[in-house]
């Protein structure tokens, strides 16, 4: 099977050779597209061949001579290579349609395979070298995917931006690599995993490793306050490779933070469940809160994205919690959860970019205030990207709901844990988790409700046509998951399974033997869902209704102007719009988080000058963290700027003086 | 979890679908009839409900000339979900035969689903008045549905379990006892239930003044039969909640599995008695106070919410409390 993902890795490289070439092409371009869809089943096809198999490794003799590169194909890594070529191969078949309209097809088209290898190879990495290596090129090829256009006005920032954090992203990683390998590094074999399981660290090394790893795979996920780069550069990305860094690669960045975490470092300490708790539940409810306050669909988006970062996040401190108290079957339904949630954002963040990534092809528009009555322009687009919404904010019967409810069986699982840390951190995450929820849903009512219902806002908007078949299929299948995922989630817990039992030691209850499919995480006392006889009910309930309603009462049905209370206003301008609508929410949340204000001006009776109504809102992550380093970045330069300008006498003398010290310090060092 | 499919669950189940269904509307028409008789009035009879459902059902619906498929089948969507929910909650007998196919966050998620559709159907047409009322709606959920939560933590770590027939069980049982968290969250739970369903002094059901509407905004442009629907839905909604006040805060009375006919029918008196105390009691309270402001709802809900987080911290404290 591991020799099999290797050629998959292998074949997607050389797409990606090829990709440089034929990239003008048309023809070309669909098929490298097609070809990375089929490595990507592939893939998928070998994650979920593999999940329940032994552990299989690998050699190459590439890489650091003395170490090579190794390969390992074990149960979490399978998992993850299933959602990598699931993710892949839609974004893939998507991108066989989407691609006919990108303008710089030589700038994208050969960095998609590079960037799907990249991912692949960080999952099945079994040592340093060949994780830090596939990370970078992960980065790199997906930091030249956000500068595809960069002609257009903010993406170089963006790149930039997420340039910087993915270096610091990979140092952090690299300094945890090295205190993992400790002094024995240097023989051969020393930064092999296996090396790092091996060997015990000492507490204090421990924690440190544990807070490098989490600052170096959170940054890449979108903690907060990590997250600045994501909201710049996903949406910066043509649209299927948005899907992937959302939906695929802050996957991958969690995959990187359960493996340093739970395999490499083993039983945590509880303080570290704390942090995790503490830093995921803070994630999920900023980032839903950014979103809110956002009116650009693909950046709204990337803002969800760090929301369902937290909420993994929340899920896997849980766990960290239930084991380092040695509860096994309380960590293995957290984990469970958490990497439910992990398979659910992917597939509905990749559906909803899709969506937004086929708006902006029909309107040529991401800001939805220029959008509006798409759903008659685009009805199958506008029930794909539904289904999307509903699904991501979490209610039943979709499947967002399955994890969010496992995350909450988890939450009142263990009130009686020892320590008073998690007796406070584990129900405020509770708290922060049921705010989420229910802040993604009124933000979701905006996205879908502004972007596709109403009156169009633009011409763009009302001469919108519907997107190709290769995208609709794409987000149809999708959708389909989504639905799927949610009324038989036994099938999607089973198959993890294996992965709980070989970091944890223990897995929840198999669930598909179970009568009418319902899920059991602990006992049926306890609680239990089925989402199949859920969806049925409201399935039959609301077809026999219409049914009987139009058989026995009135089926008339005359159409007329909108009502509005007697006062229609012909105008689109009238509609509430995305702004208008997140106010009530921004008065209520965003007074004390991004210290938003509104000021009106009201001119004068008589005065025929506009009223004015200004917001201003203010990013407490970028102001309380980044600006000072930017500025103190940008003031020691200025400072340093005279030294361009010196005599070549000057110059000497500082190599001079340079010299003088060194040997000094040499000197006083003996 | 599954039982045989025994004849007396399939009885229970079917009564009572029908029984929160047929009764729905009644006990608006009560709580109508309480508030009129307050402010000294005659009020509508109490079966103005059910006349007022009749006549939507027959007229013919006006629709908007850019409604969308959406808002046609969003009525049906909202009734199915609302409905659903409510033939989860074990009202006078636990013996429900697929309660446990959803528990109470199933249930919560359930009308959060309802809502949703709710709030996207006001923003069909593209009239400003749908859109204000959802855009309030949305700020309403987004602190009452959490609080609703807490509220459902709160009780599932006392009664150690989600379930709604266990949590009956328990609560019913002498075990249970008198607790500060349970206290925390009744009150909790009647602020969002007041909330929730619309009500003063969150919103006002019978208002005609337009910017104070929240939920009539939103169904606004609704007609006929449509409108039949969404209003039956929002009668289920209240019956559904005064019922899970009973179930959960006073559960005495309620017929567990394997008690004979006597006792279901008794518990079904029961019911009707708390379902008719907790109907006065919402007109009494709602002739009482006036209606806020919209931006001091938060406040409100805010401090449910706060309730139900202390009831949870509580409850990890001390298991006893």
């Amino acid at each position: 099977m591991i020799e099999a993902a290797a050629y998959c890795v292998a074949a997607l490289l050389a797409l990606a050779a090829l990709g440089v070439g034929v990239a003008r092409y048309g023809p070309g371009r669909s098929t490298i597209y097609a070809a990375s869809a089929l490595v990507c089943v592939a893939l998928m096809w070998i994650g979920i061949a593999s999940l329940g198999a032994d552990a299989a490794r690998m050699k190459l003799p590439l890489g650091l001579p003395w170490i090579g590169v190794n390969f390992r194909l074990d149960a979490l890594a399978a998992a993850f290579l299933a959602l990598v070529g699931l993710g892949g191969a839609s974004a893939s078949v998507y991108a066989i349609g989407y691609g006919r309209h990108e303008s710089e097809p030589g700038r994208v088209v050969p960095f998609v395979p590079a960037f799907l290898a990249g991912m692949t190879l960080v999952v099945l990495a079994d040592d340093a070298f060949a994780f830090l290596f596939a990370w970078e090129l992960m980065s790199l090829s997906s930091w030249a995917l956000v500068m595809a256009h960069h002609r257009e006005e903010g993406n170089a920032h963006a790149a930039y931006v997420y340039l910087i954090m993915a270096v610091f992203s990979g140092l952090t990683l690299l300094l945890a690599f090295g205190l993992l390998a400790g002094p024995q590094g240097s023989s051969p074999g020393g930064f092999t995993f296996a090396a790092f399981r091996a060997s015990p660290l000492p507490p204090a090394t421990v924690a440190i490793v544990f807070v490098l790893a989490m600052i170096g795979t959170g940054s890449k996920a979108g903690l907060v306050p990590l997250h600045v780069w994501l909201p710049l550069a996903h949406p910066a990305a043509p649209s299927h490779v948005s899907a992937l860094m959302s939906g695929v690669m802050t996957k991958v960045a969690i995959y990187g933070f359960i493996r340093i975490v739970f395999d490499l470092l083993g039983t945590p300490s509880w303080w570290s469940a704390v942090v995790v708790l503490v830093v995921g539940g803070v994630t999920s409810v900023m980032g839903v809160l950014y979103a809110l306050m956002e009116h650009d669909l693909k950046r709204l988006l990337a803002y969800h994205t760090v929301e369902n970062i937290g909420i993994i996040f929340i899920g896997l401190g849980l766990a960290m919690a239930f084991w380092a108290n040695g509860l096994a079957a309380g960590a293995a339904l957290a984990l469970t959860a958490a990497l439910f949630h992990v398979f659910n954002h992917s597939v509905f963040k990749s559906l909803l970019f899709f969506g937004s990534g086929a708006v902006l092809t029909a309107t040529g528009e991401r800001d939805m205030e220029h959008l509006g009555g798409l759903i008659h322009r685009m009805p199958k687009t506008a029930f794909a990207f539904l289904v999307g919404c509903v699904a991501i904010s979490a209610l039943p019967p979709l499947n967002g709901f399955v994890s969010e409810w496992l995350t909450f069986q988890a939450i009142v699982l263990h009130p009686d844990l020892p320590q008073w840390g998690l007796k406070v951190a584990i129900p405020a995450d509770g708290a922060l988790l049921a705010l989420s929820a229910a802040l993604a849903a009124a933000c979701f009512v905006k996205a879908f409700g502004v972007s596709f219902l109403g009156r169009p806002r633009t011409t763009q908007a009302a001469q919108a046509r519907e997107v190709d078949a290769f995208s609709l299929a794409s987000m149809f299948t999708l959708a389909a998951i989504c639905l799927l995922a949610g009324v038989l989630p036994g099938a999607v817990i089973d198959a993890l399974a294996p992965v709980t039992q070989a970091l944890v030691g223990a897995h929840m209850p198999t669930q598909m033997d179970r009568a009418w499919l319902s899920i059991v995480p602990i006992a049926e006392a306890r609680s239990s869902y089925d989402g199949l006889l859920i969806f049925f009910f409201i399935a039959v309930s609301a077809w026999a209704t219409a049914l009987a309603v139009h058989r026995f009462a009135s089926h008339r049905l005359r159409r007329g102007p909108a009502w509005d209370c007697g006062f229609p206003d012909p105008s689109p301008a009238t509609q509430y719009t995305a702004g208008s609508f997140a106010q009530p929410i921004r008065r209520v949340f965003g007074t004390v988080v991004f210290g938003s204000r509104e000021t009106v001006t009201m001119p004068p009776p008589g005065d025929t000058a506009p009223a004015r109504i200004e917001k201003h809102i203010h990013d407490p992550a970028w102001e309380t963290f980044y600006a000072p380093v930017a500025a103190a970045v940008g003031g020691t330069a200025d400072w340093m700027n005279v030294l361009q300008f010196l005599t070549i006498r000057r110059y000497l003398a500082f190599v001079f003086v340079a010299l003088i010290m060194l040997l000094l310090v040499l000197a006083l060092w003996q | 979890m599954i039982r045989d499919l025994l004849l007396p669950d399939m009885l229970i189940e079917g009564v009572q679908m029908a029984s929160v269904l047929l009764l729905a509307p009644l006990l608006t028409g009560l709580v109508r009839k309480v508030k009129a008789r307050l402010q000294r009035r005659q009020g509508p009879p109490l079966m103005q409900p059910y006349r007022d459902l009749r006549r939507l059902l027959g007229k013919e619906v006006v629709l908007a000339d850019n409604a969308s498929w959406l808002f046609r089948v969003a009525p049906y969507m909202i009734f199915a979900v609302t409905w659903v929910a409510a033939s989860l909650i074990p009202t006078f007998a636990t013996g429900l035969l697929f309660s446990w196919s959803g528990d109470l966050i199933a249930i919560t998620a359930l009308l959060g689903s309802a809502r949703f559709m709710q709030a996207l159907a006001g923003m069909d047409i593209g009239t400003s008045f749908g859109g204000i009322g959802s855009s309030r709606e949305v700020m309403i959920a987004s602190l009452a549905e959490p609080a609703m939560l807490m509220i459902v933590l709160t009780v599932a770590l006392v009664a150690g379990s989600t379930q709604l027939s266990t949590i009956a069980v328990f609560l019913a049982s002498p075990e249970a006892g008198l607790r500060v968290s349970l206290a925390l969250a009744l009150i909790a739970f009647i602020i969002v239930a007041l909330a929730e369903n619309a009500r003063i002094p969150v919103d006002n059901p019978a208002t005609h003044l337009e910017l104070t509407m929240v939920h009539e905004a939103m169904v606004l442009e609704y007609s006929g039969r449509h409108l039949a629907m969404i209003d039956l839905a929002s009668f289920l909604k209240l019956l559904l909640y005064i019922s899970l006040i009973g179930c959960l805060f006073f559960p005495f009375g309620i017929a567990q599995t394997g008690s004979g006919l006597q006792h279901h029918l008794v518990a079904l008196a029961l019911w009707l008695v708390k379902l008719t105390i907790g109907g006065v009691f919402l007109g009494v309270f709602e002739m009482s106070i006036a209606k806020m402001r919209v931006f001091r709802v938060p406040n409100f809900l805010g401090a449910a919410f706060m309730l139900g987080l202390l009831g949870v911290l509580l409850l990890f404290v001390s298991q006893g409390m």
